[in-house]
């Protein structure tokens, strides 16, 4: 059976970054899988600017950005290997996976790094009732025909769901020549950044109806439009209310869904919160050896954190496979307090050292609010923050010597403090 | 002339108005911290954009993707775009290589974003 | 000159074109959309149907009862999954008691097969834990199984076309006439032809053809039913499917396993007027919930993968309309065809056949080959399979749908083979690409790609059901240059 120190499942943002990682700590044997023909993942579609300001403190393109870890993962002369598809992965780190060239491989891995990223929420998963007729994309789906394909799904737009991926498809259909009508979002505020409400919507005039959504979708052969109503407190749509959009393209940004399905063959634990797998400080899952990152542990918001993430995953998997990740003592559970959604990690141990990352979504739009973290009821870090928004995770880093009090504790408690009125 | 806009720094989007005679930015109100300000100065006064797009490749459906090297000025944006869309390239070309000078007389360059061939 | 046209390529149709390739004669089935099983037979509830629910003495016992003992050959022969998981009919109060003994008592008095008793509640919940805590007692129906519809016509379609039955698609019937030889004159967007005999298997429509050719006029009306489809994660959640006591408008609200391993929760019952009204309501889908609660508390919403509706041919006699219409000499109906149709197709299919070899004096085919072999499904080899499969031919080795694990190589055989897929959703129900949980957003540009490739078409033209359902507009450059 082929053999390999460090298998990465994924040659997106998450997987290029943690192979560097693992690299730049020692690693020579690391294989990178890739269903793609290319590496690069979902960045190669995200042609719009706006990343790597953490990173490459510059604003690239997607397709920049990921070059400037492809050119570093080649010259680094770390393998990988393009359009291979992994089909299982087995708790004792074996990956089976099949290519044209290759046909079926069994590989055996020290480590194994998931980096597999996530996919978008169909409609289906809405239960929006209508026909269900062509002209209903995703708006991934939609991006990878107009900026890879150069094919264009249609001209009169709506958009439901005011996510980051729905923003940019706003105005790059815009600047494609599509008339962009209107933005639809569920809640009474946006999960997308205030740059891109502006930039994407504001700088040409479309319309973004919040607490609003489709409730009907018209068009047998083909789209036709689509029935909008206002929602109340209940996200129940108001009757009354509704109103009709002609368009011939429905552009869907509803929500992204960690792809943990090689996650769950390993019998690696998931998070219901997070749809990723548990991990501790290490982004360790519950299988020694299976580490996890990137937006197939959580989905993140800013790629900048994925690489960061992954380079963290890539030199832990690195020391795991040296035998040296300290013997994690007992694993402290972190606990959700208000405000607070989502957390990675969800265990740290008792042993932790350096810097422990804590990473999460607040559950709510959130103004002149506390950050806490407490441990044995003693607040170890409190942050304090203008504001709080789930379209923002929040990225605490913590002193591992703060946690001295672990040892005692039976939990960590992550929270949100809002001013009282 | 009474503008009013949100300001990009952060997910506060605290919402900022002023007046503007064309000549100088005087009454602004809303912001929080000196970025919203500060933004709304040259928001008002010189709006600027990145712009990526999309240009032909000879012989394929394909299209590369580039950028405006720097910002352009806001109303040049659907002027750049058109004359972008009218540009077909030839491979290989290399993220940085210059595809269109001077787009649009705005002293930009539109520049590649990916290889090809 | 043809010796039967059928109309409609159901799961009716396609079987009746398959009985009769059993026998020597000129068979052509045409079909009014752009792919077969594009009506009823696509979107049903899936169940093979034990036989206790129709009244006893009506064509739909005997059919079902008839239709039910053939699938275990049409899976041996036709490759087409059956799962014999039972059927449960569950009540929740034991004043119903008396109900489930009427069914009982009609099921054996329609000779349904195998085990057929009522259940306690003790053994109602050891058989199925999950179920929800009204549960009383219920009908164990142990010749109730699943199957996949789709597979099922796509295979008698096959295996038509294997034995020589033509296929015309994009082929609506205008107008049926007798011509003075005495044969059949059949207009279609597909061309004008004569035969000597009309199978009418036009499913929501087939009481247009009826009332061109007889007077006994037939009135169909369509019956709409609502579904969710929940992800393969709660696969085990039931085991059986799970049917509550019947009413009047149908049978209920069902929780029933699919063959590919998802939940199947519905159908509503709606009396619609517009034979076309295939849209899903936010009131029909509400209901489908809320009574699916009494046999699953707390669906999990998370699971929910898409919604679909279907329409069931609903007749004004309440019973199926079935063979050669009194006034209309070799004009054969299979008319009025809902539920338990699919569970009675094979058995529709080959009564009409018989009756139809009868009349004309068909020979038998000597060369009948009743064989037909599924497009081999990687996500259901071994690895020593996949490992063989892929070095015969590589596209093996390319996963196009991620969460179905379907290749490219089974994509491009489901386009090649006779009958073959035209457009995304035949592809999708020949080897369930675009089926998954992320349903087609990360398949469908290669899908539409391959197609494109199969058929000698541009992108542009891929379809996702025939006629104008294009998923693409235009290209935004024409191979290098600007497009205006």
């Amino acid at each position: 059976m082929r053999k390999t120190d460090i298998l990465i499942i994924g040659g997106g943002p998450a997987g290029l970054a943690a192979a560097v990682g693992a690299y730049e700590a020692g690693a020579r044997d690391i294989l990178i899988l890739d269903r793609e023909e290319h590496l690069g993942g979902i960045l190669k579609q995200c042609i719009h600017n706006g990343f790597g300001l953490h990173t490459f403190q510059e604003e690239l393109t997607g397709p920049e950005y990921a070059q400037r870890f492809i050119d570093q993962v080649q010259a680094y002369g770390i393998p990988y290997q393009t359009e291979t598809m992994v089909i299982h992965v087995s708790a004792d780190k074996v990956v089976t996976c099949v290519s044209r060239q290759n046909g079926l491989e069994h590989i055996q891995a020290k480590a194994i790094i998931l980096c597999m990223g996530c996919r978008e929420r169909p409609r289906g998963s809405l239960g929006t009732p209508g026909e269900r007729c062509p002209g209903v994309f995703t708006a991934g789906t939609a991006q990878k025909f107009t900026n890879l394909e150069g094919m264009l799904p249609g001209k009169e737009v709506v958009i439901l769901g005011s996510g980051d991926i729905g923003l940019i498809m706003a105005r790059r259909m815009t600047f494609l020549g599509a008339k962009v009508h209107a933005c639809v979002e569920l809640m009474p505020y946006s999960s997308g950044l205030k740059r891109n409400i502006v930039q994407c919507l504001d700088d040409f005039g479309i319309p973004l109806l919040l607490s609003h959504t489709v409730v009907d979708i018209h068009g047998r052969e083909h789209l036709t439009g689509v029935t909008v109503a206002e929602v109340g407190p209940d996200l129940k749509p108001i009757p009354g209310t509704e109103k009709e959009y002609p368009c011939d393209t429905l552009l869907l940004s509803v929500g992204l869904i960690p792809e943990n399905e090689l996650t769950e063959m390993a019998g690696v634990k998931i998070a219901p919160t997070t749809s990723g797998a548990v991990v501790n400080e290490e982004l360790q899952t519950s299988v020694p050896g299976i580490f996890s990152c990137g937006n197939v542990l959580h989905v993140h918001d800013l790629v900048d954190f994925v690489s960061e993430e992954a380079r963290k995953a890539g030199v832990n998997a690195y020391r795991y496979v040296q035998g040296e990740l300290p013997e994690s003592g007992r694993a402290v559970p972190v606990e959700m307090g208000f405000g607070v959604g989502g957390i990675v990690p969800q265990f740290v141990s008792e042993t932790a050292t350096g810097t422990v990352n804590f990473m999460f979504r607040p559950r709510n739009v959130y103004r002149n609010a506390k950050v806490i973290v407490e441990v044995n009821g003693e607040q170890v870090l409190s942050k304090r923050t203008m504001i709080l928004a789930p379209g923002e995770m929040v990225n605490l880093n913590l002193p591992a010597e703060k946690l001295k009090g672990l040892k005692e504790a039976p939990s960590i408690l992550v929270r949100i403090e809002v001013p009282e009125a | 002339m009474k503008y009013e806009l949100t300001c990009i720094n952060c997910p506060m989007g605290c919402r900022i108005t002023a007046d503007y005679d064309g000549k100088e930015v005087t009454n602004i109100q809303g912001y929080t911290c000196a970025r919203g300000k500060a933004y709304a100065q040259t928001e008002i006064t010189d709006p600027t954009r990145m712009v990526t797009a999309l240009v032909g490749v000879e012989g394929s459906h394909a299209p590369l993707s580039v950028k405006t090297q720097s910002p352009i000025r806001k109303p040049l944006i659907f002027d750049a775009l058109k004359v972008i869309r009218g540009t077909t390239v030839k491979p290989p070309v290399h993220i940085g290589d210059v595809v269109i000078e001077n787009v649009c007389g705005s002293g930009v360059n539109v520049i590649a974003t990916e290889n090809v061939g | 000159m043809y010796d039967v046209i059928i109309i409609g390529g159901g799961v009716v149709g396609c079987g009746v074109a398959r009985e009769l390739s059993r026998y020597r004669v000129k068979t052509l089935l045409l079909e009014k959309t752009n792919d077969i099983c594009n009506g009823q037979s696509k979107a049903n509830t899936a169940i093979i149907h034990g036989g206790y629910d129709a009244k006893p003495g009506t064509l739909k016992a005997k059919f079902n009862v008839l239709g039910n003992a053939m699938f275990d050959r049409i899976h041996e022969e036709l490759d087409v999954p059956v799962q014999w998981n039972t059927s449960l009919v569950v009540s929740f109060s034991l004043e119903d008691h008396p109900a489930l003994e009427k069914l009982l008592e009609q099921g054996r008095q329609n000779g349904c097969r195998g085990e057929l008793r009522i259940i306690d509640e003790a053994e109602l919940r050891q058989r199925e834990p999950n179920v929800g805590q009204e549960a009383k007692e219920a009908l164990l129906v142990g010749a109730g199984g699943i199957v996949c519809p789709y597979e099922l016509t796509v295979a008698f379609a096959e295996n038509a076309a294997k034995n020589g039955a033509a296929f015309l698609r994009n082929a609506e019937v205008t107008a049926v006439s007798k011509l003075p030889n005495g044969h059949w004159q059949v207009v279609s967007a597909a061309g004008t032809f004569e035969t000597r005999a009309v199978v009418n298997a036009a499913g929501i429509y087939s009481d247009v053809f009826n009332n061109m050719v007889s007077e006994r006029k037939v009135h169909i009306h369509p019956r709409r039913g609502e579904y969710y489809i929940l992800d393969k994660k709660y696969k085990d959640v039931f085991h059986a499917a799970m049917f509550q006591l019947p009413t009047k408008m149908g049978k209920g609200i069902l929780v029933a396993p699919t063959v590919d391993g998802t939940v199947l929760i519905g159908p509503t019952a709606e009396d619609i007027e517009d034979k076309e009204d295939k849209r899903t309501t936010a009131e029909g889908l509400a209901k489908t919930l809320r009574e699916a609660g009494r046999t699953w508390e707390h669906i999990p919403t998370r699971g929910f993968i898409t919604t679909f509706s279907g329409l069931r041919s609903t007749g004004d006699t309440g019973d199926f309309i079935l063979g050669e219409a009194e006034d209309a000499p070799l004009f054969f109906n299979c008319c009025a065809i809902e539920s338990p149709g699919l569970t009675s197709s094979p058995a529709i299919a080959q009564w009409t056949a018989e009756q139809i070899a009868d009349r004309l004096e068909l020979a038998p085919n000597p060369a009948f080959d009743p064989i037909r072999k599924a497009i081999p499904k990687f996500r259901e080899m071994s690895d020593e399979e996949r490992a063989a499969a892929i070095a015969a031919d590589p596209d093996f080795g390319k996963v196009v749908c991620r969460c179905e694990t379907v290749t490219e190589a089974e994509i491009r055989e489901s386009i090649r083979r006779p009958v073959g897929a035209r457009d995304i959703d035949g592809i999708k129900r020949r080897t369930r690409a675009g089926m998954g949980r992320c349903q087609a957003g990360f398949c469908t540009p290669r899908t539409v790609e391959i197609l494109a490739e199969e058929l000698g078409i541009s992108p542009l033209e891929v379809t996702k059901f025939g006629g104008d359902s294009r998923i693409l507009q235009s290209y935004l450059f024409e191979e290098g240059k600007e497009n205006a």
